[in-house]
């Protein structure tokens, strides 16, 4: 195991930002999220849960896929380019690590997703230990442990030293280009198992993690979906986006053109099911009501998405949406509404 | 609480109203939702409390299109959206039972979060009884205080005062929480340099994921369509794709609300990403009261707002230059 | 970048001009022979109240350099009151556009009637005089509708 001092992390990030960039927590206007690392960025690591998650740096929230230019009366279309240069994500929570293998279920099934198979391939993941996690995580309900993130790096922070475990081989690589500022230290290796016991002792105390998906998942199809619970539960909910723009598992796009007055550039962007022009098409839209869209959230995570991919269930737990939706609903309600039911019918 | 979930059930079982708009407990210390109550012993569940900051009068839209009164619980600021709409036809007088609940000023869980609040285990001092100065957090890395007044949202800090401008009948005593000035941040942009202003918006708004949360949650955005949900509008409506789209969204969002935004501090609220969105909707309000006459959108019931009449007199768009 | 820099700067300046007072008044600017820069692209609204300020935004978004409303006199409205109100709302939007940090010059409000073609063309000359002293518009363009 490596170590290097909390104070010489910059020297670090600026040795990474040399040869590839660098995206992180970054500190702007108050809020976390994460950033390209520049010099003068103010680098946050302290904060647990950034605002958006980080799957920004593999399926961008707006990304061009072409362009159409106008020359006279020649159209010339020019293709985005793939990603070609390699990058780094530093930080990255073991939530939000699994989300990007349940994105990677999405975009690297066929057909493929070159855009993001270009970054996949090129992007190092530095995961980092939660140090201190919070009432509104359940990464356990999902068998996610969040004191031993499994990426290219893990990463602990103990006694103000960040312990540093390279688990692949383009971690090996990664930490090849920064062994200079890295110290080798057995001895850590007793430390990070503390701080991953100390880890599991506060997860044992917080309220979510026990949760119970029992009921839940790919077989679930017909009892849930015609559940009147959702009738009841939608009702608060005002059709914003923030549940899914948070989300680190979301992964529905639009796909629009831009006219700039010189052609055409087309760009996908993230959408959101809670909207009512979602998935809107010529006949209009196959879900009227936004009982409908609720629901379509929910049964996406929860009982779509692990019958289409071996039970894996497209919720991490990361708790973002817990936090930050303006009406406070959230899945941990939704789970534990069905449960409660179950329990009286029962 | 009690006293207002007794009132409502008295007014269920006599037939005055037949369901209510409150909030239900939530599974942590501070996430209430909005929610129906219909039955006895849905009540269970009703809460009352700082963190029920949500709004009600919007969701009174849906609720007048259903069968019977609803009784709903406004705060004294929520009342001033409720005469908002109530201007624009959008809500029935008839169909609601106004129950003006008090109001000590509102908790932001964001702002206890920055004090580095976290691992919530329980709270105590948000029941909005009379001695709740402090706030005292249990949680898993031992127990918090902090001051009632300084978790408070920001809409709480420029409170509009304690009155309800609208009810059938009020529960609870209500207190005035104001201790900042209300334009004090405009004024404060206004007296940057245009390099300065543009700057300082163009790093908040950076931050804007365009989930439209504000938009979705303001009381006075009530149209059926939205214009930035038109298919047939080109522009990227839910794409933050470069500086500009941002810009005129909220720069859009807020003129479609001039006149008729109350200020009641929704969009801020929940908005995800902390942008102080009031300072558009304050600009246009500091606007109108110096250029048209002081105006307080939702004070009252009325016919015109300050953009739907004139006079002959008014200021000519020059002004703006002029002014400097 | 470097072929741009060298070119000379030539604005793109959009003006919504109301068909019963403005547009006639270009029409008679035109017919008097009086000269006003190519710079201007006339766009013909029914009533300067016809003008929402999303079209102001758009134009300055598609990469206009200034915007100007043109419409009747206050009292002269052909539906009789549109013009107030628009005077009020481009009142506010400008004093927004002030507060964002945009360069008040690049907006403008001027009544000019029917018969007065050579307000027209003085006011325009004015208007483009000042959207070149401003210079380019790099605050307020999508960066994708730039060449």
């Amino acid at each position: 195991m490596y170590k290097i001092a909390k104070e010489n992390l910059s020297a670090l990030f600026q040795k990474i930002a040399e040869s590839q960039e660098l995206y992180l927590p970054i500190e702007n206007c108050g809020q976390v999220n994460y950033g390209v690392w520049t010099e003068d960025a103010d680098v946050n690591l302290d904060v647990l849960k950034t605002v958006k998650s980080p799957k920004d740096a593999f399926f961008p929230q707006s990304e061009n896929l072409y362009t159409v230019k106008r020359t006279g009366k020649k159209l010339s279309v020019e293709p985005e380019a793939l990603k070609e240069q390699k990058f780094v994500v530093f930080g990255m929570k073991a939530c939000d690590v699994q989300g990007v293998e349940v994105l990677d279920k999405v975009f690297l099934a066929e057909p493929v997703d070159t855009f993001y198979r270009a970054r996949r391939e090129h992007g190092t993941i530095v995961a980092m230990a939660c140090h201190e996690p919070e009432e509104t995580c359940f990464c356990k309900v999902f068998g996610i442990d969040c004191a031993d993130p499994k990426a290219d790096v893990a990463t602990w922070m103990v006694d103000g030293q960040l312990c540093w475990k390279a688990l692949t081989e383009k971690g090996e690589a990664l930490t090849e280009t920064v062994k200079e500022l890295l110290t080798e230290d057995a001895a850590m290796d007793e430390k990070v198992e503390a701080e991953k016991a100390t880890i599991h002792s506060i997860t044992e105390q917080l309220p979510y993690m026990a949760l119970s998906l029992e009921g839940w998942g790919g077989d679930a199809l017909d009892a849930k979906f015609n559940s009147p619970l959702w009738e009841e539960l939608h009702k608060p909910c005002l059709a914003c986006g923030t549940c899914t723009f948070v989300c680190p598992t979301c992964q529905c796009y639009d796909i629009k053109d831009y006219d700039t007055g010189h052609g055409v550039s087309r760009y996908r962007c993230w959408d959101s099911c809670m909207y009512s022009d979602f998935t809107m098409m010529a006949h209009g839209n196959n879900r009227t009501s936004q009982m409908q869209r609720y629901r379509q959230r929910f049964m996406h995570k929860l009982v779509y998405f692990p019958a289409n991919n071996d039970g894996m269930f497209s919720c991490v737990g990361c708790g973002r949406c817990v936090e930050k939706c303006p009406q406070s609903l959230n899945i941990v309600k939704v789970i534990k509404a069905f449960a409660n039911q179950g329990g009286e019918n029962a | 609480m009690q006293a207002i979930i007794d009132r409502a059930k008295e007014l269920l079982a006599d037939g005055t109203v037949a369901r209510v708009l409150g909030w239900k407990a939530g599974d942590l210390p501070y996430n209430p939702e909005p929610a129906y109550f219909e039955k006895e012993e849905d009540f269970k569940d009703f809460v009352y409390n700082g963190f029920c900051g949500a709004n009600l009068s919007k969701l009174m839209i849906e609720a007048c299109k259903l069968e019977g009164k609803t009784m709903v619980c406004l705060k004294p600021c929520d009342t001033y959206s409720f005469n908002q709409l109530l201007s624009e036809h959008r809500i029935d007088r008839e169909k609601a039972y106004i129950v003006g609940v008090g109001c000590k000023g509102k908790l932001d869980i964001e702002r206890m979060r920055k004090m580095g609040i976290k691992g919530i285990k329980s709270i105590s001092g948000a029941e909005m009884t009379d001695d709740c100065e402090t706030l005292t957090i249990q949680t898993i890395y031992g127990e918090k205080t902090c001051k009632y007044a300084d978790a408070m949202l920001e809409r709480c800090h420029v409170c509009k005062g304690k009155e309800h401008k609208i009810y059938d009948e009020i529960i609870g005593e209500s207190k005035d929480t104001q201790d900042a000035e209300r334009f004090a941040e405009v004024e404060r942009i206004e007296a940057m340099s245009p390099e300065e202003k543009f700057a300082y918006f163009q790093k908040e708004l950076s931050k804007c994921i365009r989930c439209n949360a504000c938009r979705n949650a303001c009381p006075a955005c009530s149209c059926r369509k939205c214009v930035f949900d038109s298919t047939k509008f080109d522009s990227a409506q839910k794409a933050n794709v470069d500086s500009f789209e941002e810009k005129m969204f909220h720069i859009i969002r807020a003129f479609h609300v001039a006149g008729r935004c109350t200020d009641c501090g929704e969009c801020s609220r929940v908005c995800p990403q902390g942008i102080p969105l009031h300072l558009f909707n304050r600009k246009f309000i500091k606007d109108i009261d110096e250029f048209y006459g002081e105006y307080q959108a939702g004070e009252e019931v009325v016919e015109k707002g300050p953009l739907t009449s004139y006079t002959f007199e008014d200021v000519e768009p020059g002004i703006v230059a002029e002014r400097g | 970048m470097s072929i741009e820099a060298k070119e000379e700067f030539r604005p793109k300046i959009v003006a919504f001009c109301c068909n019963w007072c403005s547009y006639a008044g270009a029409d008679l600017a035109g017919s008097s022979r009086l000269a006003y820069p190519a710079d201007v692209k006339i766009i013909r609204v029914p009533c300067s109240c016809r003008v929402n300020p999303m079209f102001i935004l758009r134009a300055f978004e598609k990469g206009a350099d200034g915007v100007i409303l043109c419409g009747c006199h206050p009292g002269d409205c052909h539906y009789s009151t549109g013009n107030y109100y628009a005077r009020r709302r481009m009142t506010l939007l400008f004093s927004m556009l002030d507060y964002l940090g945009v360069e008040n010059g690049r907006t403008r409000v001027e009544w000019v009637s029917a018969a007065e073609g050579v307000k027209f063309s003085t006011t325009m000359n004015e208007f483009v005089e000042k959207i070149y002293s401003l210079g380019k518009n790099v605050r307020l363009g999508d960066l994708r509708c730039r060449q």
